[in-house]
């Protein structure tokens, strides 16, 4: 069988999706091990890059929940079926980024959902989205999800301190420094066991609408590969912007907390995996590093920067909906459509990078706050 | 709309017993490692405290282990 152009061009911008869904989560894994100093910034990324691609390759149960389950497949017609996905990856892609840009750590598990329910109801109906199901297998886990991951991690954290009370300072930062390193390459491994199978499940729904593979239909091999590597890179190359917000911003973290957060983020995101639940993985961290500050001491936490993010969490499903949606109307309107799409696509992305260039944040400065923000001691714990 | 509670509790007590078993071995084979410092620098040999603190912690691979046997199997 001859593969439609278009379905190679959905392969690649999935992949894409894929990089830029692992440049935004980098922090997720490892801003707490980086804020409180276990791990040094470049290695951190790089051990997070490696165990991304092994959790790849873990699980095929939240991709089967995306393949088969929020967008009714039989309505998507062969032709313009292809068009419609890449319109909705275009709006994820664009979303991710501008998030990224602010250092939002939105979810991207959300951009993508947004631009797949966004560009399916605008080309098929109402009646192509399995509500139903996106009620019950991602609205509700997204909301469900940070809280059980909040309660667990501030129940941890108030238990570490309670018996670490009057046990030598010295040896518990020691000790929870090295524990973080391991709990961090936990969350790692579940970001790549939920996040890496969004995407194969993105281009497993390309191959069944386009025909090329029966209806529910598992991932292929190259396909988990692909996508594995693909996560894995966007990782390693780092999300410095999110690390600063998530590692700095909401709540300063010591390595016990950074320890009992990072074990509630990872224990909760592979029981999830486990269920098929596709939940947000930036949810669920940040969820437990509020949790690892609630359970110290309430004060600790900085509510306004946690405010923010929910409101990132709440417009990036409906606005990645509506770019998906004029994405996927534009696509698949004919080649001109796609290619416009496609440069639209591109220009954006480049002009986000660029204006990023003007005030990076990388490797050398995350550890830094940001300008005018009020903070007692400059920490370069990890710098 | 079918909204499979069941499945989000399951999500919430394995996540809950997984972490606090977890996290209170861990601090335990802390508490361990503190005391031999301690009796170490009394002169002691603190080795009592050094084997509580290495099963805490091989409890602790073997509980993440089980959890990522349970994923893949």
């Amino acid at each position: 069988m001859s593969v439609p152009l278009i379905v190679v061009i959905v392969v690649l911008t999935a992949l894409a999706f894929d990089f830029t869904n692992g440049f935004h989560d980098t922090a997720n894994a490892m801003a707490t091990s980086i804020a409180s100093g276990a791990l040094k910034p470049k290695i951190a990324v790089a051990i997070a890059g490696v165990l991304n691609v092994v959790g790849a390759f873990l699980s095929v149960k939240v991709a089967s929940t995306i393949s088969g389950g929020i967008v009714d497949e039989a309505k998507f017609n062969h032709v313009t079926g292809p068009y419609v996905v890449f319109g909705a990856l275009i709006g994820a892609i664009i979303w991710n980024l501008i998030t990224w840009y602010l250092g939002l750590p939105s979810s991207s598990s959300h951009a993508l959902f947004g631009g797949l329910i966004g560009a399916t109801w605008i080309a098929f109906g109402t009646g192509a989205v399995h509500f139903s199901t996106l009620v019950a297998k991602v609205i509700v886990p997204a909301v469900a999800s940070p809280l059980v991951c909040g309660i667990v991690a501030t129940l941890s954290t108030y238990l570490v301190y309670t018996l670490t009370r009057r046990t030598r300072q010295d040896t518990v930062k020691r000790g929870f420094r090295a524990g973080q390193t391991v709990s961090a390459s936990l969350v790692a491994l579940a970001h790549g066991t939920n996040d890496a199978q969004k995407t194969m499940g993105i281009i497993t729904l390309t191959f069944i609408v386009a025909g090329i593979q029966p209806k529910g239909a598992n991932p292929l091999w190259w396909v988990i590969l692909a996508c594995g590597l693909a996560i894995g890179l966007g990782t390693y190359l780092g999300g410095w912007r999110i690390i600063r917000t998530l590692g700095k911003g909401i709540t300063d973290v010591e390595t016990q907390q950074g320890f009992a957060a990072e074990a509630a983020s990872a224990a909760t995101i592979l029981a999830s995996s486990h269920l098929g639940f596709a939940l947000s993985t930036t949810h669920v961290v940040s969820g437990g590093v509020i949790g690892s500050g609630v359970g110290k001491r309430l004060a600790e936490v900085r509510w306004s920067v946690a405010g923010k993010m929910a409101i990132a969490w709440i417009l990036t499903l409906p606005a990645a909906a509506v770019v998906g949606a004029a994405a996927g109307k534009a696509a698949s309107g004919g080649p001109a459509g796609t290619i416009i799409v496609a440069l639209v696509g591109i220009i954006i992305g480049g002009g986000i990078f660029a204006a990023s260039r003007r005030n990076p944040v990388n490797s050398n400065n995350v550890n830094e706050v940001e300008p005018g923000e009020v903070k007692p001691e400059p920490a370069a714990a990890a710098a | 709309m079918n909204i499979n509670w069941g499945d989000l509790v399951e999500v919430l007590a394995a996540s809950l017993v997984a972490t606090v078993c977890v996290v209170a071995l861990f601090s335990v084979g802390v508490i361990g490692l503190s005391r031999q410092a301690t009796l170490k620098e009394q002169g002691g040999s603190g080795a009592a405290p050094l084997t509580g603190s290495i099963i805490c912690f091989a409890a602790c691979i073997l509980i993440v282990a089980y959890g990522i046997y349970l994923i893949v199997v």
